[in-house]
């Protein structure tokens, strides 16, 4: 069979829309010591607004970000999940679960294992940490669940996250 | 459904019609051909079909579902009614041909309706209007009241099937996601509905994110994923009644089915620490073999039309490409090679072609390769066309094609295999993650 196709008879236009969202918390994340990845991203769009909240009673963020398609931790998370780490030390019966997510520029199978993956390397690095295994659960979202929606790399950024969520034992 | 028109109703068929194939005539056949590149779309002309008073309103509704599939198709063009010189009062009469050649319609449909109780019996009979011959046997199909549009679709793919030598699409289903609310919260149900998005119904009530739906070659199954139990893993719900279960045998994190051609076994990836594998589920017993067993994201499979190969993608050589296997397993091979990401490979019915998801200089594009990686070709562009799905003749995708930002959202589009005749298809709302059924029997 003969075939003829065409590349790109079709270019939908790209209005590119204005960020929104609810800014839930501005916790502060140290900037010290990062190099490359995510934090460069952020940087250069100069957003200081991560969309994310805290775990209970705390200031600890909930959540970490990840540099694009990858899953490994960089200073700024690891530095996060430290404090994360202190909290469950103190708080012995909670469980959580780890809730990975990905940006909406892979396609969505993809994207759940890419979330699926950036939540397993958190509970790896908790468990390295000595939180128990059993105290922690993963899921993952894909890019399901944005918290920032606009087309930017603004929003990418925040959507590209891990977020450690209590499911039981808070507040006790 | 279908049935031969009576004896009698082919009285005015030459008996050679009824005997051979269109070769035993002196002229060549009416026929478009849709291999090539630049089609001009065949001149038509479909008069209402004759009905009685009674049903005169259906006779009307059923034509023009019939003459949109057609013209929908991209590759026939129906010359309107008001330029028509002839009329079709009696679906016996012999045909006045020269009426329809001075308003240069290649090609002549005609049809009676007739309504008894709750059943419906369409006839038609297509005619070469140059060649003043018929063109095959004049068929009845008949069905119940409800199914009218599914009678329409049989007459048009008859008509598609004839005018082009391949068969039609016209009566198959597709399933689909219906979308509403926020984007960060977006609300989600697996919906199925006509090719032509008429009939359009939701399965599931949106109280659970729901993905990936796909449809069983009979249209009567639909394999998705759901986070009802918490983690995303398959659920099946039947078309007809709605009654939906978790997938026996899977893992909890679960993704991306599909079923194979005869129905009888899926395949699907499930979540194993920090990648996925390919599995294949046999649908009557829920046993379950990996095929796959790599620490990489290996996704998103399907099967050939035979079951014995299947199609994924991985990130196990770096970036998102696809490969193809045995179903009986062993080693895979990459057939992807271009720059960018691969990704969602979809095996045509034909056998002929893989579709493909392709991600490259930050925009999303649907294309189509031979199954062999070679003769890659790229059908569309935009910030996000993503998840090809094969009509079941193998000539049009279907896929989704995402408008960016927050007031962004996902729509249903369908192209055919040369790149031409993109279409929406309508839905009553965002809609994503299309699956097509095979033709419906």
């Amino acid at each position: 069979m003969r075939m003829t196709f065409k590349a790109g008879l079709v270019l939908a236009a790209m209005a590119l829309a204005g960020c929104a969202g609810p800014a839930v918390t501005v916790p502060t994340v140290p900037d010290a010591g990062f190099s490359g990845g995510a934090g460069s991203d952020l940087a250069g769009t100069g957003a200081e607004t991560i969309y994310a909240g805290t775990l209970p009673g705390t200031s600890i963020s909930d959540t970490v970000l990840f540099t694009v398609d990858q899953s490994s931790l960089n200073p700024r998370a690891i530095s996060v999940l430290d404090q994360q780490i202190g909290w469950l030390a103190s708080n012995a019966g909670v469980t959580v679960r780890i809730e990975g997510h990905a940006d909406e520029r892979g396609t969505r199978d993809y994207n759940f294992q890419l979330g699926s993956a950036r939540a397993s390397a958190v509970r790896n690095y908790l468990v390295s940490r000595g939180v128990s295994d059993g105290r922690i659960s993963v899921t993952t979202y894909g890019r399901e669940r944005p918290v920032a929606a606009c087309a930017s790399e603004s929003c990418w950024a925040q959507n590209r996250r891990a977020v450690t969520v209590v499911v039981s034992g808070a507040g006790a | 459904m279908v049935n031969r028109l009576r004896r009698n109703m082919l009285l005015t068929v030459p008996a050679a019609m009824l005997a051979g194939p269109l070769a035993a005539y002196a002229q060549a056949p009416l026929r478009i051909e849709i291999t090539d590149g630049v089609i001009e779309p065949m001149p038509f002309a479909a008069p209402v079909f004759v009905a009685d008073a009674a049903s005169a309103d259906l006779a009307a509704r059923i034509t023009q579902v019939m003459v949109d599939d057609l013209t929908g198709s991209g590759l026939f063009r129906e010359i309107p009614r008001n330029a028509h010189i002839g009329q079709v009062t009696n679906f016996d009469a012999p045909v006045r041909f020269s009426d329809w050649s001075a308003i240069n319609a290649q090609a002549l449909v005609t049809g009676a309706v007739s309504a008894s109780g709750d059943r419906v019996q369409v006839r038609f009979r297509l005619w070469d209007v140059f060649g003043q011959t018929p063109l095959g046997e004049g068929i009845q199909f008949e069905g119940s009241a409800a199914s009218w549009r599914r009678l329409a679709h049989k007459v048009a793919d008859a008509v598609y099937a004839r005018l082009t030598g391949e068969t039609g699409y016209f009566d198959s289903r597709v399933a689909y996601v219906a979308e509403s609310g926020p984007k960060t919260t977006r609300r989600k149900q697996i919906a199925v509905m006509d090719y032509d998005g008429a009939n359009a119904r939701t399965l599931t009530d949106g109280g659970s994110l729901v993905v990936s739906p796909r449809i069983s070659p009979d249209g009567r199954r639909i394999l998705y994923t759901s986070y009802e139990q918490g983690t995303p893993r398959l659920f099946m719900v039947d078309a007809a009644s709605g009654q939906r279960q978790a997938v026996s045998g899977v893992g909890n994190m679960s993704f991306g089915p599909r079923f194979s051609r005869d129905g009888s076994q899926a395949i699907y990836s499930e979540t194993e620490g920090s990648g996925s594998n390919v599995y294949i589920i046999d649908m009557g017993s829920g046993s379950r073999r990996r095929l796959t067993d790599t620490s990489s994201i290996d996704t998103a499979p399907d099967f050939s039309p035979d079951g014995s190969q299947v199609v994924f993608e991985s990130d196990r050589g770096g970036t998102q490409q696809l490969y193809v296997m045995s179903a009986a397993g062993g080693d895979a091979r990459r057939i992807s090679f271009g720059d960018g990401r691969y990704a969602t490979p979809v095996w045509s019915p034909r056998g002929d072609l893989i579709a493909f998801t392709k991600i490259v200089g930050g925009r999303f594009h649907v294309g189509a390769m031979r199954v062999d990686g070679s003769n890659e070709r790229l059908l569309t562009a935009s910030y996000i066309d993503e998840g090809p799905t094969w009509a079941p003749n193998g000539r049009v995708l279907m896929f989704f094609r995402e408008t960016p930002g927050v007031d962004g959202g996902p729509q249903l589009f369908s192209v055919d295999i040369t790149g031409r005749n993109l279409r929406r298809v309508p839905t009553g709302g965002f809609a994503s993650d299309p699956s097509w059924s095979g033709l419906l029997s």
